[in-house]
Formats: structure tokens, sequence, C-alpha cells
């Protein structure tokens, strides 16, 4: 079961690293917030496929906290960056 | 807005939120549930105004699931015109910010129409005043407000105005 | 292992694939706004089909599962248009393949 779980887990592994290249080049803060954002729920995916290789449902409610929380930091970080690069 | 039906509503999407969360459907469970979503309903009522509007009418559950399939076929649509996009090596984007007009006055259904826009076919909400919603079109066939209000909001329009006032 | 786990697994296969879709829209897409586009759409299909492929696997997950695809289908676009409202009041210029900025020409009187 484990086994065939690697697949999803490695095409998932390629979001993650194409998510973070946008990450770390930017250029703008925004854009960084944006990646991030993604960054985020690509890793919701990696949370579930852990609760699957490891039978332990635990890691789903570690998913709906990290969703909730990220969610609220990116709205947070918004209403930073409305202030703007004038 | 006044709604006699706002408590009502309030208590049973807090307690099938708290069964969910359980994920079990067990006596003790539901005791419990049932008091924390009464205490939620006796102090939130007044300003837990997101509810409110819902009809609750066969009318309005049809247009909700009529909603919800034509809500997921365009996200597939969506996913499958990026996913050309994306594997485009020339890139082609065509992108506009453009106005659409809603004729939605209850704040949930415009909250839903915005979430909408935003998961279909190159649209995304950026703005919104009043009745003008200001879109980011990645293929942008126009800009006149009126062809692209017909385009963007028609169809999910028809829907949120059976399910709320 | 069952054929219900099976599907599960592709179905988690086929979300995988619409995340790679995000990632490569993240990396590839010319300006902030039709990143965000990208973004917010590939992962929202990607995640609930990863999400609804587990449950298949494990079934008695399946409402926790559930409850975190209502979850994100509700707040991942809305952290999207906060983003794309932020960028744009802070001035972040779009792609110069753009045709026009119907909210840049009315953004004196929205203020």
């Amino acid at each position: 079961m484990t086994d065939t779980l690697l697949l999803p887990a490695a095409i998932a592994a390629l979001a993650l690293a194409a998510a973070f290249w946008r990450f770390l080049v930017g250029p703008r803060p925004v854009d960084r917030v944006v990646a991030f954002d993604g960054l985020t729920i690509i890793a919701i995916t990696g949370l579930v496929l852990s609760a699957l290789a490891s039978g332990r449902s635990i890691y789903l409610d570690v998913a709906l906290v990290y969703a909730l929380l990220s969610f609220l930091g990116v709205i947070v970080a918004a209403r930073y960056l409305e202030g703007g690069e004038q | 807005m006044s709604d006699t039906f706002a408590p009502v509503k309030i208590f049973s999407v807090t307690l099938l939120f708290w069964i969910l969360l359980n994920g079990a459907l067990e006596v003790d469970v539901l005791l419990v549930g049932a008091v924390v979503a009464g205490a939620i309903t006796f102090l939130l009522a007044g300003s837990l105004s997101f509810l409110s509007g819902y009809r609750l009418t066969w009318e309005s559950a049809r247009a909700t699931l009529g909603y919800l399939g034509y809500f997921l076929r365009e996200l597939l649509k969506a996913n499958l015109s990026l996913a050309r996009v994306v594997m485009d090596p020339a890139l082609p984007v065509e992108p506009a910010i453009v106005k659409v007009r809603t004729r939605l006055k209850n704040p949930v259904a415009r909250l839903l129409l915005a979430n909408s826009i935003t998961l279909t076919p190159g649209t995304l909400t950026v703005e919104m005043k009043g009745e003008w919603l200001y879109v980011h079109w990645v293929f942008a066939k126009t800009t006149d407000p009126n062809v692209a209000t017909a385009e963007i909001v028609a169809d999910f329009e028809k829907f949120l105005e059976k399910m709320y006032d | 292992m069952n054929a219900l786990a099976i599907l599960g697994v592709m179905v988690m296969t086929a979300g995988a694939v619409f995340l790679a879709f995000a990632g490569l829209g993240l990396y590839r897409m010319p300006d902030t706004y039709t990143r965000i586009q990208a973004g917010t759409k590939a992962t929202t299909l990607g995640t609930i089909l990863t999400l609804v492929g587990a449950a298949l696997i494990m079934p008695d997950w399946g409402v926790k599962l559930l409850l975190i695809a209502l979850f994100l289908m509700f707040t991942n676009p809305l952290s999207s248009q906060v983003l794309a409202r932020a960028a744009h009041r802070a001035g972040v210029p779009a792609t110069k393949e753009s045709k026009a900025d119907a909210l840049a020409e009315d953004r004196e009187e929205l203020a």
C-alpha cells in the first residue's frame, strides 16, 4: 500500500519544488506570499499522505489546523502588503 | 436582514460542523455538540449573519444542487484550460482586468459569486465595490462590461438568486 | 489491496498532477496576477482530488477529509482574492501582454 503512494508523493514533491523556487525568487513580497500560500496547500496533501502511510488519523487534524492557520496568515500578510510600494 | 430562522440555521450548521469534526455519531458527541451549538447560537445569533438570507425552500435546495454541479464542472474546465496554458511553451495569455456587474445584494451570495468566479476558467475576482466586480481575466475576449458580465457572472447569478433573498 | 484502494491511489495521483500544474504555473506565469490564477485553481482541484482519493483508501476518515475539502474550497479562493486585491492596491504591475485595467481607471473614484 505505502509503496503505491510513492507516485503521488513524488509528483507532489515536484509541485513543492516549483512553488518553492517562486518563493525564493519573488521578485516582489506579494509573489512570495502567493508562493507560500501554494506551498502550504500542497503540504496538506503531504500531511494526508503521511496519515495514510502511517495509518494515523491524527495527521488529518494537523492538516485541518494547518489549513486554518495558513489561511489566517495569508489574510494578515495581505493586509500588511496593502500598504504598498509607493 | 431580519431572519426568524437565523438561530435555527446557526444551531444546525454549528452542530453539523461539530459532528463532522468528531467524525462520529454517538450520544455523548451529540449531547456535547448540542450544548456547545446552543451556547454559540445564544451568544452570537446577532452577529453571525453569514447564514441569514438562505432560503429554506425546495426551489432553493434544487438551485443549490444545480449550483454545486455547475461549479464542479467549471472547476474542472478551469484546470484543464490552465494545464494547457502552463504546458504550452509559448505561454499564451492575454490578460486584462475587466468590470462586471451583479444584481446580487445578499453579502453571502456575493461572496459565493466572487469565490466561484475565482475558481472558474481564467477569472479571478480582484475587487468588489457596490454592484461592480473587478475581474482579472487570463484570456480576455472583451473589455465591454456587459459582454463580460454575460460571460462570467450570468450563469452563477441564476443559481445564487434562487438560493438567497 | 482492494479495488477501491487502487482507485483511491489513482485519484490521488491525478490530484498530485494538478498540484504539479499549480507549481508549474507559479514557476512560469509572467506576473503576480496570472500566478495567483494558476496557483489557486490547480491547488484547489488537486487537493480536493487527493482528499477524495484518501477517502477511497480509508473510508473511515471520509468525514474528516470532507471537512478539510469544504474548508479549502471556501478559503482558498478567498485568500487568492485578498492577495490579488493587496497586489493591485500596492500598485504591483501586470504583464506587458495585458490589454486593459478597468480597476486602475476607476481607482480614483473608488478611493
